[in-house]
Parts: structure tokens; sequence; C-alpha cells
């Protein structure tokens, strides 16, 4: 800070903090994700006491506020605060504690002091600290007034081993469990406003994940695929490095348009998805499949129709927004700033030759008998052989490769 | 020569060996843009390697840039026929014709409140003038008559003795129809005599003969990137005379009307591609004819395909076509996947909606099905016929 104060973030990893034996593994993790999201920032100390992480930066001018927005979009935090550290010496905490508030305080009208003493060597208890330093506040901001029931500030004083930190307060963090530490997911990632927030649903509960998009040139835009790009660089805020995988699937369509009743078009292309969706799931080591389906939103999304497409998956596939109606979901979006992203306007591969009426009831037996019309095992292998794949990273990506799945 | 490879592909007769396999390029959209000629590359590697003065510094270097900015007026000066004085430089002909519409009527607010125009102008005129009517200007669309074209006696109707302005285009850049400028200028003034006009020339530039004279414009607004200078540069036409009230305001260059420093590379490349484009303009007309003609000939007969508008009243670089059936941007991603590049509607929006061939009176759906395919000098008989090889592919595969 520029008036020499030295900060800090403390975390609060909540969930976590539940665990048993596997404890220390998660908060590794944790770890590991927290200096990889700040590491453009400058050089940070990351230590671990008394079920709180610090994160102390090395070098001044480290762009604090930025490092803080980064935290609160990182899974397996529940709560964090940013705090002054001061001497474990009560005119030490005054000399410091009563400028780094300014700005918190300014604002308020009503205040009260909370004290947290761990390290109960400390000469003053807790009451005391709290009647002390208020009224050291109250006579350096007499607008004031105390309220300890509703106060617009909380001042927290944590004395603990190593120090005493003095915050206005917790903020809230993104919840969940880190990411990595549940597994890997393939998220079928279509360039619409639900895929990605069924992504961050399951990123959240810890899922890392990998991402595939089918495109269908010259039915699909080339800007299409770059929108879905966007779309994954957008969810690695909260979700991480992403591999992503892109399928050329337009012969793929063009057959089922040729040889398969035009009302099952879409059950069967979704079909046709899944497998190819396991194909990339298998190479990249995941164990299940995530996607964007909402119960009857559309004629695909019927009861019915997920019957047939669960048939061909032999992993399990996660639908996190199964039960939400679409201005729920539209609301989360707009949270994760992926909403104007997804409503650009450029064709995805899910609109192409969809059928004027559908079939809302599909049954297993006709899908299949349909399906058997044509051989499609020398189409989905030529797919899967000129599949690409490359990582996206808030910030950066790279140029594809092949996947050879 | 570091430049070199990047040109040769587009310049070479064999066009594009690219992708390793061979696929012929085959870029049919010149009035989106065009590529850099190999003698506006040569200006701007000059200009950025030895002559990258500040023309207003007072030393030899500020000299030298200020002499090839110069060099550049002069050229751009002999192209519309005008003197080197009253062409101004800026960044781009949508700034132009920004500067030209706003700096006009701001400087003239009591000629009148009225400004005639022809329902087909570019969005960089067309966007200003909604903005002026929202200033409290009357402005008056004249579309094209059923037959497709424009007729003076339309315009000179619409003008009133409280006209300040007519803004004409000369050639479409959707549908490549020539707007008779030089009559409508001529039958607007017999009513008002002292109204001014403004056009819009940049899809003219080589492609249909005119001077500020013959167009009988006050201002003239043309572009680089259209007549293989880099995107970037822009210059308009100020009659001698005329006043503009600015619209960016600085160090007074081009004369107070247009500050910021001269983009010297582009001025001195843009110039150097007009003196190309002056020097060529015979041949480089007839090779266009020759490949036009071509693709006419060749779109005509594929089943389903229109072109919507007769060769004599549109300039031979640019085709307004639909392919019933299939809607303009597959049609456009088909081709491109054979290497070949078309434009649906005007690049210039991104594929918006265009509503200037409703103007024309084009159904919704044929809007939604044209094409654009619009040419240049570079462009073979070659690579025509794989533009028609790719539209019949196109039309077997997408047509369902």
């Amino acid at each position: 800070m520029e008036n020499g104060l030295q900060e800090i973030i403390l975390i609060k990893t909540g969930e976590i903090a539940l665990k048993g034996l596997n404890k220390g593994s998660f908060e590794m993790v944790l770890v590991k994700n927290i200096k990889r999201r700040l590491k453009a920032l400058g050089s940070f100390e990351i230590t671990k006491a008394q079920s709180t992480l610090y994160i102390k930066s090395r070098e001044n001018g480290c762009d604090m506020e930025e490092a803080v927005a980064r935290i609160a979009n990182i899974f397996g935090i529940a709560a964090f605060s940013r705090a002054v550290v001061c001497e474990k010496d009560f005119a030490d905490i005054c000399r410091k504690g009563v400028p780094y508030l300014r700005g918190a305080l300014k604002a308020a009208q009503t205040f009260k002091v909370v004290a947290k003493r761990s390290d109960k060597s400390f000469a003053m208890n807790s009451p005391q600290i709290c009647t002390e330093f208020g009224a050291v506040l109250l006579e350096a901001y007499p607008h004031l007034r105390v309220d300890v029931n509703h106060p617009d500030v909380t001042v927290v004083v944590e004395i603990r081993d190593f120090g005493a930190y003095i915050h206005a307060g917790r903020i809230q963090g993104a919840g969940g469990m880190p990411i990595g530490t549940s597994g890997k997911a393939m998220l079928l990632l279509s360039g619409g406003i639900d895929s990605p927030v069924a992504g961050y649903m399951m990123a959240k509960r810890g899922l890392e994940l990998s991402a595939v998009h089918f495109v269908s040139p010259p039915y699909t835009s080339p800007r299409a695929l770059l929108k879905v790009e966007e779309l994954c660089e957008a969810m690695s805020r909260y979700c991480g490095r992403i591999r992503f995988y892109c399928v050329p699937f337009t012969e793929i369509q063009e057959a089922i348009r040729d040889h398969c009743p035009s009302d099952l078009f879409t059950i069967i292309m979704r079909r046709m998805m899944y497998r190819l969706a396991q194909r990339a799931a298998s190479r990249e080591e995941a164990l299940a499949l995530c996607t964007g389906e909402s119960v009857a939103q559309v004629a695909s999304q019927t009861l019915s129709a997920i019957v047939c497409t669960d048939a061909v998956c032999e992993m399990p596939v996660f639908r996190p927004v199964i039960g939400m109606d679409k201005t729920e979901i539209v609301d989360l979006a707009r949270k994760i700033g992926t909403f104007e992203i997804s409503i650009q306007p450029y064709e995805d591969c899910c609109t192409v030759f969809t059928p004027k009426h559908p079939k809302t009831r599909p049954t297993l037996v006709e899908v299949e008998q349909a399906e058997s019309a044509f051989d499609f095992g020398p189409l989905l292998e030529k797919a899967v052989a000129e599949t690409t794949v490359k990582t996206i990273s808030f910030g950066q990506a790279e140029p594809a490769v092949s996947s050879r799945m | 020569m570091l430049f070199l490879p990047l040109f040769i592909p587009l310049f070479h007769q064999d066009t594009g060996h690219l992708f390793g396999g061979f696929v012929l390029e085959a870029y049919f959209d010149m009035s989106a843009t065009t590529p850099v000629c190999p003698q506006a590359v040569q200006a701007v590697n000059d200009c950025l390697t030895s002559c990258y003065g500040n023309p207003s510094s007072l030393h030899i270097k500020g000299m030298e840039a200020q002499e090839a900015v110069t060099a550049a007026r002069k050229t751009l000066a002999k192209a519309l026929a005008c003197d080197a004085k009253e062409i101004l430089f800026a960044s781009s002909a949508t700034e132009c014709n920004n500067l030209a519409l706003r700096g006009l009527v701001q400087a003239y607010p009591r000629k009148g409140k009225r400004i005639v125009a022809s329902a087909v102008e570019h969005p960089s005129v067309a966007r200003v003038l909604e903005e002026l009517e929202k200033d409290g200007y009357d402005v008056i669309r004249i579309p094209p008559r059923k037959d497709a074209r424009f007729y003076p006696e339309d315009f000179s109707r619409a003008v009133t003795a409280d006209t300040v302005l007519v803004s004409c285009m000369l050639v479409n850049n959707e549908t490549g129809v020539i707007l008779p400028v030089g009559d409508i200028a001529r039958a607007s003034r017999e009513v008002k005599a002292d109204l001014f006009v403004h056009c819009d020339a940049v899809q003219g530039l080589f492609k249909t003969p005119f001077t500020v004279r013959t167009l009988g414009a006050d201002l003239v607004t043309v572009s680089g990137h259209k007549v293989y200078a880099p995107k970037g540069v822009g210059a308009l036409y100020v009659r001698k005379g005329v006043r503009l009230h600015p619209q960016t305001i600085g160090g007074g260059q081009e004369n107070g009307i247009r500050s910021g420093t001269e983009p010297v590379p582009l001025i001195a490349a843009f110039g150097a591609a007009v003196q190309h484009g002056m020097d060529n303009r015979e041949e480089d007309l007839a090779a266009v004819r020759e490949v036009s003609d071509y693709l006419r000939n060749g779109l005509a007969q594929l089943p389903g395909v229109a072109l919507h508008f007769p060769q004599e009243i549109t300039v031979p670089h640019i085709i307004s076509v639909s392919v019933q059936g299939v809607r303009s941007e597959i049609m456009l991603h088909h081709l491109e996947s054979q290497g070949v590049y078309v434009s649906s509607g005007s690049a210039c929006s991104k594929g918006a909606q265009s509503t200037v061939l409703r103007t024309w009176g084009l159904a919704d759906a044929t809007a939604d099905q044209t094409l654009r395919i619009s040419m240049g000098y570079t462009n073979t008989l070659q690579q025509a016929q794989a533009l028609l090889d790719g539209v019949r592919s196109g039309i077997e595969r997408i047509r369902r």
C-alpha cells in the first residue's frame, strides 16, 4: 500500500475444513489454484495456520484490488477478508488500524468492533480490545455511532500467533470445492446460454472441466467457434484452464438429414454428439459428461428424448440446470459473465437442419431403428480423427492441434 | 525484402498456393477491401525506415515527411482533377463523410435546414444524416425507381430554397449500381444555385470515370483500402472556398480542419496506389470486364441463380446475385471452404441485414440469399471458374 501499510488476505476455506484425512490434499490443490490465478499479479506468499490461509505479497506495488477480485472467483473459498498487518501491540494496532479503516468507515454511519484473540498471551482480553479500539475509532471518526446489533461496518481485530490483523469484515467467497479435487468432466458446450452455466455449477463442486464443441461448416460460421472459445475463456475465470475439443460435425449431420426421418433428426444428432463427447472424455480421462439440458425447455429435452440420448452413454451425465427455469439460468449466466457472449447471433450446429415438427416423445426402439438405416461408424471415426484440441485459460489461448483421440 | 512472400500469392497469376495443398485462393471481396499493391507496400516501407519524421517539424526530417505527404496530395489531386490544396487526408472514408456532412452544415447554419440524399447511402453517410435529423434537419431520401435507376428529377423535385446539401454516392457498395451524380447536381442547382453537393465516391474510384467537375460536387470522399492502399487512410476533396467546421481540433494539421499528425506511411502508400491506378486504368478495367463478363455468363446458367441488376447500370467490379433456397451466409462459408471469398450483404456491418437491397425492391427472402461478388484487376478467369464451380457445388450440397 502507498501509505506503507502491509496488507494481507485471510482466507476461510469453509467446506474443506469439515473434511477428514483428505483435508491436507484439498488444501494443497486450493493453494495451487490460488497461486496460479495470482501469478501474473506479482509474487505472493501463501501460508497456512489455524485453518486459515494467509496471502501476503512479497513485493510492493502488487495490485491487491485485482488479487481480491480474482480470489472472489476461486472455488473452495467460503469467505475472505482483506486486512492490515500489525504488531501484537495495542499502540501499533491503533496507529495502523485507524488510517487503514478510513475508506470503509467514512462511508458508514454505524459500526461495531469484534475481537478474536486466539493468542491468549496478548495483554488485553477480547472485550477490552473491543471497548478500547472502539473508543479510538470514535475519536478519529466522530460521525460514527456504535450499533452492536445492525452495524454498517463490523471492524474485526484478530490477534493470532504471528501478528494482529484488522479488517472491515468478511467478504463472501465463491464457495464450493477447489477445482480438481473431484475429478474431471467433459462439458458439451454449444454456445448457448445454458451450457456455460452448467459447467460453472459442476466446476463449483470441484470438477475440472474439459469442453467439447461441434462445428458444421459451411452451415456454421467460424465466428460461432470464436464465440464458444470466448465463452471458454470467460468460464476459465472460475473453472481454471479448459481443454477445448472441437469436432467437425457437418458430414454426420448431412448423413442424418439424408438417411433418417426428419422428425427424429435432433434426437439422433444428439446421440451422435454424446458418442463423440464420450470419445473426447476418455481421451481426456474425464469420468462424466456435463450438459446444459433443462427438462422440457425444447423438444430434444423432454424426458423421452433424454432417455433416448442417455441410452448411448456409458458414463454418468451431469445436468445441473435440469430443474431450473430459463430465467434462473439467465440470471446465473449474467452473474458469471457468459450471457452477453452467448447471445451473439451466430448460428450453432444445433439449429442446422432442425425439423419444423420434431418428435417430443420418441421411443428408443424407433430411434435405434431409424439410426440403423445408415452405418454412422466410419463418419464418427472420421470426426474423431479430425477433432482438434487446445487449452484455453483466462487471457490466453494456444493454437489448436489435432487431438488424436 | 521481408514483405515479398506476403503479397506474391495475391499478385501472382496462379495465385495462392496456400495451406500447402495447392488450394486456389480466389478473393472476390474487393469492395470490402483490396490487397495492398507492391507499390504501396514499398511506399510504406520507405516511410517507416527512412522518412520517419513529423511533417510539422522544421528540420530536414520533417521536410522529407512533408514532401512525401505533398507528393501523395498531388497524386490524389491529379486523379480527381483538382488542386492539391483541395485534398485533405483523414483516417478513413467514414471519417471523411462525417467531416463533410457535419462540418458543412455546422459551417453554414443559415443556408437551410433540408438535406436531400439517395436512400442507398453507405452507413457512414446514412447514420450521420439520421443524427442530423435529430438536430432538426429535414432529410429527404430518394429511392431508385422500379427500373432500379435513379433519376435526377426525383432529386431536384425534393430540393427547396431551404436545401443546404445534396449528398449522393457515385457507386453503391452493395449492388454496384452507378448513380448519375453529375446530372443530379446540375438538376438540383437549377432549383437552388448555391446549395452544396457531397459525393461518396469510395466505390467509384478507377471503376467508373469521373472528376470533381463531372460530379459537380463541392465535397468528394475516396478511400485508400478500396484501391490497393492499406486501411487507415481516406481523402476528402473540399472545393476551394467551401468551409468546413473542424470535428477534430488540436495541432492544426490539414489547414486546421482535421488535426492530428499525418500518418505519412499510409498517405504515401495511398498516393502510390492511386498513381498505379491511374497508370493502369485502361488495362485494369479491361481485365475486370473480362472476368466480370465471364462470371455473369456463368452465373446466369446456374439453376435458380438470379443476377439482380443489368450490366449497363452497374460497374463491372460488383455483381449482386441471389441463389434461390440457399442462405447467403451458408453459401459464403461453403465457398470459403473452396478458397473462394465473397460477401453477403455489405462487409462493413458483419453480416447485419441490409436495408439497401430492400430499397431496390428485393424481397426479404431474396435479400437473405444475396451474395456480393466484387473483383479487381488481380482476379483471373481461373479464379472466376473456381467461384462458379463453388456456387454450383454449394447449390447441390445445400439446397435440399
